[in-house]
């Protein structure tokens, strides 16, 4: 039964362009079993597994895309999970091509083995089998942990410390959990509803879920430490919205992506006027930056009806920082790109609203101190580009309401908390943190990683601190 | 779920609600706010926090009907309960022995001045309070006012109360007459943007609460940005209360007309679905 092994992945079947741009349906359809069985033939089984090192949360990879050969499904999934509590959001959102992908063996003779792709598969194929019977949990310890954010660093740690038997409340400052993958990653990326079930099965680990809560205002780490948690994790993420310092970014038609996307997944507002939160989409939309938030802003743009959407971006195509699929995805659907470019002014009419911008034209100069080449403005480059929405994508920063009400807090020189990488332990005795709010806006699965880590950390530190009855 | 607690017409188009939120009550100080949402589709809006009961573990709001949102709210009654309230946000209002303030409160703008007033009055200030409305029928909070000030100015702009004309004229008269301290004005953008000018040429330190478009109140998204002396702010956090005569007020108008249209859009779609809202 061998079959010529492919150089190929096996293709992901997709929504077409035309077609997905005109709804907010995911856009990658996932495997079959024959196309997950197929490519998981592919896969040599490597003693050294290389792409296992890819991996931050450290899936036995060759162990797992062995069992769908077999086409053991469920024994699959059940590897898979052994390492990571929410494969379906990973095999979706990972950038694999710098991770596992990356290091797989066939990865130096064609494409690599499509790990995510069947990550996905296992994944769905296990929430379409119905609801997941939640884990046996350890004998209950008596002690309490308070989870700040529920992003997937947060859920990651909630769920770790609700399985090793103590008893969890994530405080969430939103009025749903789940963080980025709720507000920032569109619907047809991400369906809300696999964010929703994985949620759900984190709540029937016994973990409590406390929306409406800011952390900082509600209540402080302080008080929490007081009222009775043995030890907090701080997983609040980057979500500070930077803007360029330019003319005219006040103007009406100027977002920043963090609210371009919060409108439309947490409000919903592609269903405006059913929903009652508004959103304003002009016919032409600049999206400034390159990342996945910038890949996602554009692509909604699209889908919220502009006729043009565009990516402004300083550097090169070689530069940008989004996922590979993300940008290709994009191009499919129209996004058009204005590379090694950038505005320095937005202008408007009498109303103010957007009616351009001025953009510069740059070239590449020496590498950086990030490795990359430096970006230069060309005097007299300048030139006018007719748009009337703009979109600031250019990253994210923490956001200061936790870290400015726990005195004691050690932060670092970005101002993201000083961590221990292998702990998560800060200089606060009992508060740890892991996540965006540590590393800066980084990936869904560091943050896991992060999560996992710290977990580990806080069951040893409260067992170190002995017995306490069952409370 | 947060239950309604109480609620009072105060005047035609202005109500009161107080909700059940123990742990927004317990840390709710005077020139904060919440954001609520009444249901699943709907909008997240912010109001000040009028008055809080941490033993009962409610707080108030008051607030004017002008939109779809805040007149669904108007609609609700006792026993009824909201999906979302999350608070107290913002910072509180910085509250110090001054000596001599003026509080001026304009339309619903007085429901959140009173607990400034009533805060700066316990910390040992002389307060002069102005209120003022359209009419004496949309004049709220006057009884509640005069308690927590030691003096009480009353104007209405058709004169059918109080002096005839506005607030910024009893403000100017205070002004000439004695020494003021600090004054806090809260209520539309315009009366506030005019106690600022009023103020400016007497020098006196000017404190008013900006009320942007948000959507999250935690910093996070930035459509509450206000210019204040040139720079950028988040209402939400850095906010919302600022320094009157830095405020860049046209900004402050043009953004809260962002969404006029589909302001109107919604009504219509959802007055038709429910039968109701006068309220344009
Ligand atoms: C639009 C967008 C697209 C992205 N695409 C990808 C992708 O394709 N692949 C990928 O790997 N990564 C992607 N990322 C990055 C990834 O989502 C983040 O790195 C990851 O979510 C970080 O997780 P976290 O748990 O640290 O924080 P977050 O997901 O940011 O969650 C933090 C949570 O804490 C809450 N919070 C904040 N402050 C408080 C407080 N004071 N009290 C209570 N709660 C609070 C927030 O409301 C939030 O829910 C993307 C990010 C964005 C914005
Ligand atoms: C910090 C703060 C405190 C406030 N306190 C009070 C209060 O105590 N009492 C009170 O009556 N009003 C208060 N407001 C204003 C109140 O939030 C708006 O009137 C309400 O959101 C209007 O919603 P709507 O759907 O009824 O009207 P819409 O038809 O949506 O809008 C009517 C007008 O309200 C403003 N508005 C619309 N959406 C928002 C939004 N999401 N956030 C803020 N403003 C918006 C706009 O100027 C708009 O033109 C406050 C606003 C802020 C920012
Ligand atoms: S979690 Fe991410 S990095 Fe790890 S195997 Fe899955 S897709 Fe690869
Ligand atoms: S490196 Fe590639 S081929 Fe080898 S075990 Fe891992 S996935 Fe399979
Ligand atoms: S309301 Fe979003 S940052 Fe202020």
């Amino acid at each position: 039964m061998s079959m010529p092994v492919s150089t190929r992945k096996t293709p992901m079947p997709s929504q077409p362009p035309g077609e997905r741009i005109r709804n907010f349906s995911e856009v990658a359809l996932g495997y079959t079993e024959e196309m997950a069985r197929q490519e998981a033939e592919r896969c040599l089984q490597c003693k050294k597994a290389p792409c296992r090192q890819g991996c931050p949360v450290e899936i036995d990879i060759p162990a797992f895309i062995g069992r769908i050969k077999e086409g053991d499904f469920a024994g699959a999934i059940e590897k898979v999970k052994e390492k990571n509590n929410l494969p379906a959001i990973c095999g979706r959102v990972c950038p694999q091509e710098n991770q596992c992908e990356k290091y797989c063996t066939l990865a130096k003779k064609g494409e690599p083995v499509g790990i995510g792709r069947l990550e996905r598969f296992v994944a769905d194929y296990q929430l379409s089998q119905g609801e997941v019977e939640p884990p046996a949990l350890a004998t209950p310890t008596g002690f309490r942990v308070a989870v700040i954010g529920s992003g997937p660093a947060g859920l990651t740690a909630a769920a770790d410390l609700a399985r090793m038997g103590h008893q969890v409340t994530v405080f969430e400052a939103l009025h749903v959990p789940g963080g980025v993958l709720m507000y920032g990653i569109p619907e047809f990326r991400l369906p809300k509803e696999i964010v929703q079930r994985e949620i759900d099965y984190i709540r029937r680990l016994g973990v409590e879920i406390r929306t409406n809560s800011v952390v900082g205002k509600m209540v402080t780490v302080d008080e929490l430490l007081e009222s009775g948690f043995d030890a907090v994790f701080i997983g609040t993420g980057a979500g500070l919205p930077y803007f360029m310092g330019i003319p005219g970014e006040n103007l009406l038609g100027v977002y920043s992506a963090n609210e371009f996307l919060t409108r439309t997944n947490l409000m919903k507002a592609y269903l405006f006027p059913e929903y009652l939160t508004p959103i304003k989409v002009g016919r032409r939309v600049a999206v400034i930056g390159a990342g996945n938030v910038a890949m996602d802003a554009a692509r909604t743009a699209l889908r919220l009806g502009a006729e043009k959407s565009m990516i402004v971006y300083r550097r090169s195509a070689e530069e940008m920082p989004a996922r590979k699929e993300e940008v290709e995805h994009a191009e499919e659907e129209g996004v058009e790109f204005h590379l090694l470019t950038s505005p320095v002014e937005i202008h408007g009419d009498e109303a103010g609203w957007v009616t351009g911008m001025t953009c510069i034209r740059y070239e590449l100069g020496e590498p950086d101190a990030s490795g990359r080449r430096r970006p230069v403005a060309i005097p007299g480059s300048e030139y006018r580009m007719e748009v009337d929405t703009v979109v600031i994508a250019i990253g994210q920063g923490p956001n200061p309401l936790v870290l400015q009400t726990t005195p004691g807090l050690e932060l670092t020189k970005k101002g993201t908390i000083a961590a221990d990488e292998e702990t998560g332990a800060t200089s606060r005795e009992g508060v740890f943190a892991g996540g965006d709010i540590v590393t800066g806006a980084a990936t869904v699965i560091l943050a896991m990683g992060a999560g996992k880590k710290a977990a580990r950390a806080i069951d040893a530190y409260l067992r170190q601190k002995g017995e306490k009855g069952n409370g | 779920m947060y239950p309604i607690v109480k609620k009072r017409i105060l005047a035609p188009g202005i109500k009161l609600l107080e909700v059940k939120a123990p742990d927004v009550a317990r840390k709710a100080q005077a020139g904060q706010f919440i954001i609520l949402r009444i249901d699943e589709p709907g909008e997240r809006i912010p109001l000040t926090i009028a008055d809080f009961n941490r033993e009962e573990g409610t707080i108030t709001t008051i607030f004017q009907e002008v939109g779809y949102t805040t007149w669904h709210l108007g609609q609700l009654e006792e026993g009824d309960a909201l999906l979302d309230f999350v608070g107290p946000l913002g910072r509180p209002t910085e509250i110090e022995n001054y000596g001599r303030v003026v509080c001026v409160g304009g339309g619903v703008g007085v429901a959140p001045i009173y607990p400034i007033a009533r805060a700066l009055k316990e910390a040992g200030n002389e307060v002069i309070s102005i209120i003022g409305a359209r009419s004496r029928e949309l004049l709220i909070l006057e009884e509640e006012m005069r308690k927590v000030s030691h003096e009480l100015l009353v104007s209405t702009d058709d004169g059918s109360y109080g002096h005839k004309g506005f607030v910024t004229d009893l403000l100017v008269r205070v002004l000439q007459e004695k020494k003021v301290d600090r004054v806090w004005g809260i209520g539309p953008v315009v009366m506030m943007k005019a106690v600022s000018e009023a103020t400016r040429p007497f020098g006196v330190p000017t404190i008013v609460s900006m009320n942007p478009i948000m959507v999250d109140g935690t910093g996070m998204c930035g459509a509450c940005r206000v210019s204040v002396g040139g720079e950028t702010k988040f209402g939400c956090v850095d906010g919302p209360e600022f320094d009157g005569h830095q405020v860049d007020w046209d900004l402050a108008v043009q953004r809260l007309r962002m969404y006029r249209d589909e302001e109107a859009r919604a009504q219509a779609f959802h007055q038709e679905k429910r039968g109701g809202c006068q309220c344009r």
